[in-house]
């Protein structure tokens, strides 16, 4: 287990209160403005060595995300812009970050605003957490109070304003270009890259566009070192996480700890074990509900990293952890998830658009075991046409997990549906598949 | 995306009190000049908030003038994102979340406890038109499951038997406390915390 000293957001909990006296106890702007006088270089290479990367699902290299910012500020002004619009299902740790730890996250806006050379930096806060954005907000008001941000900040001479602005409800929004479209009063649609925001984003201007978690670990990562944060996890799998354990577990929580800790561990020693016991365990979404679940003999092993994950033919994503027992009704639960991306879709992409309809209602008649043997297979393909053929990741993220059940419970659906009534023979119809690529084998 | 009905009777004007209007310049200054459109979200809010928790389509109307641009692109917004009520709402509005890891504590029985104290419908007010509830998704309070939002505030570690209590209270004419109904602080794991407790007991 992770050592308590070696956490970076102790106040997860709200022990102490997250005002600026407490948040001041815990080390936060502690030494601010030794980091900025070090320069941009510095915090860059930093950054860089720790191998940090993203908290918001993608786990990019942030370092390097910062490195794209053009070095010198043109006629266009750059921008930082926060992700905060949580709104992956299973995942509520930037939620705990904005209630309780706001000054880690203000520090590192400075910080990151100053290394990408923006002077204005936007939090984009999901709606619904409108309680946790008026509590970032008297944060904001008390560093300003303090010459924390505002003008000369901390007397460094670097200039940073902060605002918040509210989503209202659209899950697509965190995908970095639909949030950028949504912060100019647009629809929540996300945009083709490239060009990439590091470029052009927000009105036009280099963009520098980071997750909640990312942005409040670089302080303490600045002050203890990079050394420090890269001697935890493994290499590429650098430092701490908050995992999010959800789902039929004891005592479901959120928790702090390092890369790469078994999920078998996790899940016993933080969540207090599965409800029924492990061997009850049915399977496990390790990163939210876009990324495949796993059965029960790969949770046994299977450790909790970028990597690791992607191994095991899934992804680390947000690390927010569901765990599915024997109680529950697996094809129920991935038919709900494909109700939540057919509600959130935006629109944009006709193969997202309509096929996240088609995976609901079949993944429905499956659960009630209405379905045809060869509609499996069916369902298999619709996920690959989305797969790939849509603007943003959103079609990823919804086929990828109607593939992960697809591929451990294919045995248990078709179990289910038997039903079989006109189609005698199976025939080989290409409803589907492109025609062109039928030619080739395998297609 | 979601499917927004309009609501059928509509109110002839709209426009921001002096509350609101302060507001409204305060988030305007938020943006560059010539970017006033990024406020449209914002506005819509306020637009809510005055107009007890739904907005009319004059008030679109009235924001797009406000912030000079097409009605159309208020009225897309206002339709994209589904947090904008465009028919009136109960003065206790319940979104009661059910995705997978609310569904999988129990969500669908805090849905016929609405069901059956509330009303059959979605969005439907209740017989004494204080309350109107519907499922939503994903809140984002998932270790917190199951769980809803009642107007802004967080109502965590339900079941139907707390929901009861909570529908109860609203009939007595009483306002409920938000927040963990099973006793927890926050995302802690109950009686199983095993880290940070130095600073538990500081």
């Amino acid at each position: 287990m992770l050592k308590d000293e070696d956490r970076i957001f102790q106040n997860l909990y709200n022990d102490s209160g997250a005002d600026i006296e407490s948040a001041k106890l815990r080390n936060d702007w502690n030494g601010t403005k030794e980091i900025l006088d070090k320069g941009r270089e510095w915090i860059i290479n930093e950054v860089k060595s720790s191998e940090l990367r993203g908290r918001g699902g993608a786990g990019f290299p942030t370092g390097l995300k910062w490195s794209f910012a053009p070095k010198e500020v043109g006629s266009r002004p750059h921008y930082l812009v926060i992700n905060a619009d949580e709104s992956e299902p299973g995942t509520c740790k930037d939620r705990d970050i904005l209630r309780f730890e706001p000054h880690k996250l203000i520090e590192g806006c400075l910080i990151a605003s100053y290394a990408v050379n923006a002077h204005k930096c936007y939090i984009y806060i999901r709606g619904e957490y409108f309680n946790e954005g008026q509590k970032l907000q008297t944060a904001i008001d008390e560093a300003y109070k303090n010459n924390l941000i505002g003008k000369n900040a901390l007397n460094s001479g670097w200039d940073l304003d902060i605002y918040i602005h509210y989503g209202a409800g659209a899950y697509i929004c965190g995908e970095e270009t639909a949030l950028l479209e949504s912060l100019e009063g647009k629809k929540g649609q996300p945009r083709l890259k490239p060009p990439f925001p590091a470029l052009i984003g927000l009105y036009g201007c280099p963009t520098i566009i980071n997750n909640v978690e990312t942005v409040a670990a670089v302080p303490t990562i600045l002050r203890r070192g990079a050394k420090w944060f890269s001697s935890l996890g493994r290499p590429k799998n650098t430092g701490t996480k908050i995992y999010c354990i959800s789902g039929n577990v004891n005592n479901p929580c959120n928790v702090e700890e390092e890369m790469g800790i078994p999920l078998k561990e996790l899940i016993e020693t933080h969540a207090g074990g599965v409800v029924g016991g492990w061997d009850n365990l049915k399977a496990v979404i390790p990163g939210g509900s876009s990324m495949p679940m796993l059965p029960k003999e790969i949770c046994d092993n299977m450790k909790m990293d970028f990597d690791a994950c992607v191994e095991n033919k899934t992804g680390l994503g947000t690390a927010g952890i569901v765990v599915i027992n024997n109680d529950q009704d697996i094809i129920k639960c991935m038919a709900r998830i494909a109700r939540f991306y057919k509600h959130e879709s935006c629109g944009q992409c006709t193969p997202c658009r309509e096929g996240s309809g088609w995976m609901w209602r079949m993944l429905e008649r499956m659960a009630a075991g209405q379905a045809t043997p060869d509609e499996v297979d069916m369902l298999f393909d619709v996920t690959k046409q989305i797969e790939g053929h849509t603007i943003c990741a959103f079609g990823e993220g919804s086929s990828w997990p109607v593939q992960g059940l697809i591929r451990h419970f294919k045995d248990e659906i078709l179990e289910r549906n038997k039903f079989d009534p006109v189609v005698k023979k199976q025939k080989n119809i290409p409803y589907l598949v492109d025609q062109h690529l039928l030619e080739k084998e395998n297609a | 995306m979601s499917v927004k009905k309009i609501h059928k009777e509509q109110p002839e004007t709209f426009q921001f009190n002096d509350k609101s209007m302060e507001a409204a310049n305060k988030i305007v200054s938020n943006y560059p000049n010539g970017k006033q459109q990024s406020a449209v979200m914002a506005l819509l809010y306020i637009a809510q908030r005055q107009n007890d928790n739904w907005i009319p389509l004059q008030a679109m109307k009235y924001i797009a003038k406000f912030l000079d641009m097409p009605y159309i692109k208020v009225y897309e917004v206002a339709t994209f994102y589904s947090m904008y009520n465009l028919s009136p709402v109960g003065k206790y509005f319940f979104q009661v979340c059910t995705t997978t890891p609310c569904m999988l504590r129990g969500a669908y029985d805090l849905v016929k406890v609405c069901k059956n104290k509330i009303s059959e419908k979605e969005n439907v007010l209740s017989d004494d038109g204080k309350i109107s509830w519907m499922e939503v998704e994903c809140l984002g309070a998932c270790v917190n499951a199951p769980m809803m939002q009642v107007n802004e505030d967080y109502y965590e570690d339900l079941n139907d038997k707390k929901l009861e209590e909570i529908i109860e209270t609203i009939y007595q004419n009483k306002n409920p406390k938000p927040g963990s109904y099973s006793g927890r602080i926050n995302a802690e794991p109950v009686n199983n915390r095993k880290t940070l407790l130095g600073n538990k007991n500081a």
